[in-house]
Formats: C-alpha cells, structure tokens, sequence
C-alpha cells in the first residue's frame, strides 16, 4: 500500500511541475461553463439544480479525460523511464494503480474547482443537494472510467498525441453505446435483450441514472468493473511492450 | 557463497533473432566486471535480463542465490542498475527524485532524508539538489542516476555504459566512484570503451552475436594480442631506415611498423610468438648507435584482441 502511494504522490507532483496542469485546469473550467450556461441555459432554466452542468459532461470529459491520461505510460516510455520505473522494487500492480489514481486525483481537483456552480445554485435557490452529490458521484465515476482506457491505451505508444487520439476513439464507443443512432442499428434484427445489452454498456446510461439521485448499486458496480477490466488490461499492455522498452 | 551475481545460459530470442544466446557468467563480491561487445552484440539485453526488466527466453539469473524475474521484487531490492543513457524524470528536482527511489525501495521515511543525502555526497551532487533534472549538465544527470542506483546499498550493482557520452574529465570522475563502490559489492558494467577496462575492471567478458568470446583479466586478454611484447621505440628519420632493416633480420621478429612522429619515426617491432624480444632489440640498439629515445614493451593491446574476437561480428 505504501508503494502505491510513493508511485501516486510522485505522479500527481509531475503533473503541477509543468505549466500544462494550470492550463488543462483553466480550460476545463471555462468549457464547463460554456456548456452549463450557453449551450445549457442554466440561467434560462430556472430551476435550482445542475442539470445543464452535468449534462454535457460525458462530451466535455470524452476529451478532457484523454488529454490527462496520455502521458502517464507514453511519456515513460519515450524518455525511458519505462525501465528505470518497472526496475525499481515496487510490483507491476502497485504502479499502474498509482499512476491512474494520480490522474483520478488530478480530475477530482478540476472537479473540485466547480464548487462556485455548486455554491451558486444554493444562493439562488434551495436545490436538492442530494441529487448534486450523486452528480458529482457519478461524474467522477465516469472521468474515472475514461481515465481508466486513457491510462491502458496511453502504454500502448510511445507518443502521447497518438495515445489522445485512441483514447477518445474508444471512450467514444464506451459512450455512444448507449444513443439512439447506435442502438437503432441493432433493434430492427436484433432481440430486446441484446439491445438493452449493448445499452448497459454504455457510460451515458448509467451516468444518467446517477444524475437522477439514485445510487443503485448496478451504476456503481457497472464502472467498478470497467475501471477494473481496464486496469488489468494496463497491466499487460505493460508486460507486453517490455521488450519493445 | 562469494558469488553474488550469477547467470546460468541465459538466452533471448526476439522472433527468430538471437539477441542473447546462452551467455553464463558470475560476478564475485568485490569484483569488477567489464562487459564488452561492439554495439547490438547484446550486452543491453543481457543487463535487462539480470535486472529483471526482461524475461529470459531460457536460462537464469540470480542475485544472492534469487532467481530474478519480471515479478521478483525482494529480487529488484538487491540490484541498483543504472540503464542505458541514465533516463531520469527531468520535471524533478534532484532531491525529490532520490527521495523517490528511496521510498520505493522501501527505506523508512526517518531514514530517507539520510540515504538520499549521503548517496548524493558520495557522487558530489550537492550543490544541484535543489535543481530540476532536465537543467543539469549530461555528466551531473549521470552522477543523479549513479546516486539513485546506489542509495539502498545494494550487493549488485549494474551500470549499462555509465560514462557514455561524458567527456573525458568527467570519465574519470565516474569510474573513481565505481572503484569506490566496488568495495564488498558486484559490479557488472558493460562498455565498449576499451580504456575503461583498464582502468577500472578485474576481469573483462567479450560477447559477440549474444554469445561469449573471450573471458578473462585485462592482462589474459592483451597477452592475447599479437602485439604482446612489441617493442616500440622513437628514432631520429635518418636512422629509422637503417634500423628497422637491421632490426627484420633479427629471427625472433615478425615484423616493423613504422609511423612518423615530426623529424622522428616511431618503430613498433612486433615479435615471433609473442616472444621476449626486448634484450635483443635493446642490444642492438646500443651497439648500432641509433638514438633510441623512449623505448618500451607493450603489454599487448585490447582494442587489437577486441577486434580479433568480434571480427565481422557488428550488425
């Protein structure tokens, strides 16, 4: 356990040594504003809740959450640090959950910071802090579960722009299983079950219960086994490109 | 149980290709060894198989006796290694990142602050501690990474090309505190600079095509060049001509080569057999009246033994 944390805490140090942490921070929160007030009319709406804040979240995140991700293996193994790293006495396992909850960690800071939007509602009128809570549960559940296949595909390359753009090729899939144009696809051949299948993998789903205010233990098991699945396949992603440094 | 470092046929095979194939040796406490092989000969991949940074395809590693492998980190414990071209985490100031290696093997949090910086006095890094990595000097990045190899104390110690790139000062630098450290560890560096060897080695491997060619001390090794016991000597041009066709007649000599050092020649006289061929030549010398300055007899060269061992070898 103490392993872990050495990997976290010098992982989640690297990523405020460089000006791009404060850039990232600034950006997200100037596009999460947009979302939530122009192409969400949070003023508009008038209603107390932040139901224009989350709501185009898995959008924001399918590009946020890969841009953090991407150096985390990749620019290991460009400067070589892959081997100074995995030559160190601290198991396989131990790193790659380090590593991806410095990054966790890093997204939890950015959401952290839109705590005015938070404070702002609760001024303006008396929302549900209930059904906030779970919003925020459930964001950083999903930014969880899209940093999990960032940090898996970023050990993939040794360039980061290359493990940007896998990521959000695959986050995107993860997120569109669940949309009309894609389910349509299949409801005219395919059973009921199939299609509610395919459904259920998708993020938006289960994101959208959570910001109904309902923790139901499926949602939340749901992106435990994604993060879990993409974890491991991290760790051999890992075990395989040893050889190639 | 001297031996620290052990390697039993150990091979990698990358597809069809043999990088490494079959290579044994044991690296005893207080030895240091030299690995020598021209560039893709496989000293890199066997040093990544000894850390257990890569699988061997066959044979073993061992450590004080423990296997080494991919997974074995009480293993990993034991070894500082130092891979090739010292790679670092340059957004880090130097302390930070010592302090990191430290956590990471372990050291207890009371402890590491003393570790880190005795390591780094025994490296001189003191006064870039509080430095980032990615501003210092390539031969201070080598001593950072020297530091973090060395700072848990381990019984083996593997530099893959430690004075790679550094200039000749800072050469020495190093292999001084790769002598210091020898002292009741193992060290296996590989190089393929010769001089090092020399300088810094009790016992030299040459690999060729990821097999051993040649194993022995530096002296075993130059007694096998064919200058072993070659005489040279500096002569004034006039008499160079005179003395190198008096000096062929001689039996024991195979033969005269001849460079111009200004208004002097230098004259190598390579002997028969390696014979003992320095009285003779001295004698003639004398009565012949040729103005011999700097006479001296060549322990035999390691370039010229490299070259013979791993004729045709690079790819």
């Amino acid at each position: 356990m103490s392993v872990v944390r050495t990997v976290f805490a010098r992982e989640f140090a690297s990523y405020f040594s460089t000006p791009v942490a404060y850039v990232f921070l600034v950006i997200y929160l100037i596009m999460q504003g947009m979302f939530t007030f122009y192409v969400g009319h949070f003023y508009q709406r008038e209603q107390a809740d932040l139901v224009s804040f989350f709501a185009y979240q898995p959008w924001l995140y399918l590009f946020l959450m890969p841009a953090i991700a991407m150096r985390l293996w990749a620019e290991e193994r460009r400067s070589g640090t892959f081997e100074l790293l995995l030559t160190l006495p601290i198991p396989l396992g131990a790193t790659v959950i380090g590593k991806y909850l410095a990054a966790v960690a890093f997204a939890g800071v950015a959401l952290l910071l839109t705590a005015p939007i938070w404070i702002t509602v609760n001024w303006l009128g008396s929302p549900d802090n209930g059904v906030i809570i779970t919003g925020y549960v459930g964001s950083l559940l999903l930014a969880s579960a899209y940093l999990a296949i960032g940090a898996a595909l970023s050990a993939t390359t040794k360039n980061q722009v290359v493990a940007f753009i896998l990521s959000v090729a695959v986050c995107f899939l993860f997120l569109v299983s669940g949309l009309p144009m894609v389910l349509d696809a299949f409801s005219g051949w395919a059973g009921h079950q199939i299609v509610l299948t395919i459904a259920n993998l998708s993020f938006l789903t289960h994101f959208n219960n959570l910001q109904k205010g309902v923790v139901s233990l499926a949602d939340v098991v749901y992106f435990a086994a994604v993060i879990a699945l993409w974890l491991w396949i991290n760790a051999l992603v890992i075990e395989s490109k040893r050889e190639a440094g | 149980m001297d031996v620290l470092l052990e390697a039993e046929a150990l091979s990698k095979h990358f597809g069809e290709f043999r990088a490494v194939d079959g290579i044994s040796l044991s690296v005893k406490k207080g030895e240091v060894l030299g690995f020598l092989g021209p560039n893709g000969a496989g000293k890199t991949t066997t040093m990544k198989m000894l850390t257990g940074f890569l699988a061997p395809t066959a044979g073993v590693a061992r450590v004080c006796g423990d296997v080494v492998t991919t997974g074995n980190v009480a293993a990993r414990r034991r070894i500082g290694y130092l891979p090739e071209g010292a790679p670092l985490y340059g957004e880090m100031d130097v302390r930070d990142f010592l302090m990191f290696v430290a956590a990471s093997h372990g050291i207890a949090k009371a402890e590491q602050l003393d570790v880190v910086e005795s390591a780094a006095a025994a490296v001189h890094l003191g006064s870039v501690m509080d430095q980032r990595i990615e501003t210092l000097s390539k031969g201070y990045r080598r001593r950072v990474g020297l530091a973090g190899a060395i700072l848990h104390a381990p019984d083996v110690l593997i530099l893959d090309e430690p004075t790679d790139g550094l200039d000749p000062n800072q050469k020495h630098e190093v292999r001084r505190l790769i002598e210091a450290m020898s002292v009741g560890r193992a060290i296996i560096i590989s190089t393929h600079i010769l001089e090092e060897v020399d300088a810094l080695c009790h016992r030299a491997v040459i690999i060729n095509r990821g097999r051993i060619v040649a194993d022995g001390t530096p002296s075993d090794l130059k007694a096998r060049s064919k200058y072993r016991n070659a005489v040279t000597m500096l002569v004034p041009q006039e008499t160079a001509e005179k003395a190198a066709s008096a000096i062929k007649r001689i039996k024991m000599v195979a033969g005269v080569e001849a460079a111009s050092e200004g208004d002097h020649m230098r004259l190598t006289v390579i002997p028969r057999d390696n014979m003992d061929i320095a009285d003779s030549i001295g004698d003639i010398a004398a009565v012949s009246n040729w103005q011999v300055s700097q006479f001296s007899v060549d322990p035999g060269r390691l370039d010229d033994v490299f070259r013979q061992v791993t004729e045709g070898g690079s790819r």
